[in-house]
């Protein structure tokens, strides 16, 4: 087996609310991440899912435990550049993560930062906004795009800095659907090219996109597995009140009453497969 | 019942007579009736928020009218006051605008800037909080810089409230909220209507709730409503839905691409019930549904 790219070990964190009360966020979560998987991490408001995330990356460090990256432990300032250089991360809000006036500026900001030569450097914002979609919007203002577009150049800012993986942290929870359909079709596409992603998300239908979901409850990892296998646990996500993607439970209604129609469907596809299948493409008239 | 707001070809343009002027409103068209609750939905830039910044007189009419509860706000007379007591506006993220120290006093400002007595603005922060989902008791002396983001949007949701409006306004209520703060959220929107006998007018771009919430919906684009009608009407509407790139409810997609390949499905069945109902009907052609696959 690969060497993770992201190892957890024993991790908990405390959130410090005042000099004597300190709140437990994240409570022993071991888990490893490797090159060039998809995992979605799914959690309600207050599970400690947001503060997981913060960890992939050294934003935060952990209280008990250990976090490594590539091997360096993020507790060890020594190494932040190297982990940062190799985990970037794409937040909620677009508005708050654009910082210059023209698109393919806001993407050369952080190559700026580290000093990358101006004829690398503009290789590297060419391949970003391509791998996003957005090359005809590079010489645009930034306020002017939708909210989906935004978040298509942060995450080509944190492309441009070639890092080996992507964690976003609700990048999508403020997007309407075409955002963020736009926004999935970037992971996927991201995916395919070997770039190991992490999204936190409580979009159900998000999930079933990764290979791994991970759900967190009370700091803790309360389910693992494939998104076919979690979204058949509907008591147990239920009970910790996520939501079931709407193709599972379409699937699930039709299957009450033609049993057998699957049950354990995640796509919108996969329903209009299972459709064709039963049916029989003679009942077409189209 | 009556027409609580009326819009009659209102225009707005920003920043007028400026190389950067920007019309977002290009001949409004609406009428609102009293109790009703209906959804504003459409494209970023489609002019949404700038038309709802009319209905309490944050931004005045151009040319066109705008007519709340019979008064006119192009009047230069309007009392401006008694409009905004009268429509309450919840904007998005609204927990960015508290501004008070306690949660008690965020909710209070309102009542106590209309000059209520004491006791009274007391009553009607109770009511709110309660109505907003915040334990009175509880709550009223937790300083609002300590409060989740969930809770921060019901204190705002409650100093909105305190004002008792008869309508009430929220571009994006529940933008960024998880499943459940979500879910609660409707519930108590829906309850504002139903049992308050609130208006409500929502902006959302989340067809799911848009579909569970509206009594009407009206579809704006370029500054213009381009259609209105029930969410089955509109989600029924492939046209309106693909020309204004509007997303619909995931059962709408599904049945959208059953019909595409030639079953008959209604694809306004939005419904989760009702949606399982039509793709039951094609598998099984002889039951539910009266006509058999094929045309």
């Amino acid at each position: 087996m690969k060497e993770p790219l992201i190892r957890m070990e024993g991790v908990s964190f405390d959130y410090r609310l005042n000099s004597e009360e300190v709140v437990r966020v994240l409570r022993d979560v071991s888990l490893d991440i490797y090159p060039g998987e998809y995992v979605a991490i799914i959690g309600h408001n207050g599970s400690g899912k947001s503060t997981l995330a913060k960890h992939f990356n050294g934003i935060l460090k952990p209280t008990e435990g250990n976090v490594y990256v590539a091997g360096f432990n993020t507790k060890d300032d020594r190494y932040r550049r190297e982990i940062r250089r190799r985990v970037g991360m794409v937040f909620q809000h677009p508005d708050n993560q654009i910082v210059a006036t023209i698109v393919e500026d806001d993407v050369a900001f952080g190559l700026e930062n580290i000093g990358v030569p101006p004829r690398e450097m503009r290789k590297r914002i060419d391949a970003a906004l391509e791998a996003v979609g957005m090359s005809s919007y590079r010489n645009r203002p930034p306020h002017h795009l939708s909210g989906g577009q935004k978040q298509r150049v942060a995450i080509a800012g944190v492309l441009a800095m070639e890092p080996r993986c992507l964690v976003l942290d609700e990048a999508t929870s403020m997007l309407d659907a075409h955002g963020r359909r736009e926004i999935l079709q970037v992971l996927r596409r991201l995916h395919q090219r070997g770039m190991t992603i992490i999204a936190v998300s409580h979009h159900m239908s998000e999930a079933a996109e990764a290979d791994r979901v991970l759900v967190i409850e009370a700091g803790r990892i309360a389910m693992e597995g494939p998104p076919r296998e979690i979204f058949q646990r509907q008591e147990l996500l239920r009970r910790l009140q996520l939501d079931i993607p709407v193709a599972t439970r379409l699937a699930g209604r039709i299957h009450e009453r033609v049993p057998d129609f699957q049950p354990d469907l995640i796509h919108p596809r996969e329903i209009v497969d299972e459709v064709v299948r039963i049916a029989g493409k003679k009942g077409a008239a189209g | 019942m009556g027409t609580v707001i009326e819009v009659e070809d209102l225009r707005y343009t920003y920043m007028e007579n400026t190389p950067l002027a920007h019309q977002a409103l290009a001949g409004v068209q609406l009428s609102v009736e009293e109790g009703e609750c209906v959804a504003i939905i459409g494209h970023t830039g489609s002019g949404k928020s700038t038309l709802i910044q009319h209905f309490n007189g944050l931004l005045r009419p151009q040319q066109g009218r705008v007519r709340v509860d019979g008064q006119d706000l192009s009047d230069p007379g309007l009392d401006l006051k008694g409009l905004r007591r009268k429509v309450g506006l919840v904007f998005q993220n609204p927990e960015d605008q508290l501004f008070e120290k306690w949660v008690g006093d965020d909710v209070a400002f309102g009542p106590l800037k209309m000059g209520l007595p004491l006791k009274e603005v007391r009553d009607r922060v109770r009511w709110a909080m309660e109505m907003a989902g915040l334990s009175f008791e509880a709550m009223k002396d937790r300083p609002t810089y300590a409060l989740s983001g969930g809770q921060k949007r019901k204190v705002a949701l409650a100093g909105v409230l305190a004002l008792r409006p008869k309508v009430l306004v929220l571009d994006e209520p529940t933008a960024g909220l998880d499943p459940r703060s979500r879910k609660e959220l409707l519930g108590r929107i829906e309850g504002f209507n139903r049992r308050e006998k609130m208006t409500v007018i929502f902006v959302s771009h989340n067809m799911e709730e848009v579909a569970c919430l509206a009594d009407r919906i009206f579809v704006m684009a370029a500054g213009q409503i381009v259609a209105q009608g029930t969410p089955r009407e509109i989600f029924g509407n492939r046209e309106v839905l693909l020309q204004h790139r509007i997303g619909a409810p995931e059962t709408v997609e599904i049945l959208y691409r059953i019909q595409g390949l030639g079953y008959p499905v209604d694809v306004g069945a939005y419904e989760l019930d009702s949606a399982a109902a039509e793709i039951v009907s094609i598998l099984r052609p002889q039951g539910v549904k009266s006509h058999g696959p094929g045309i």
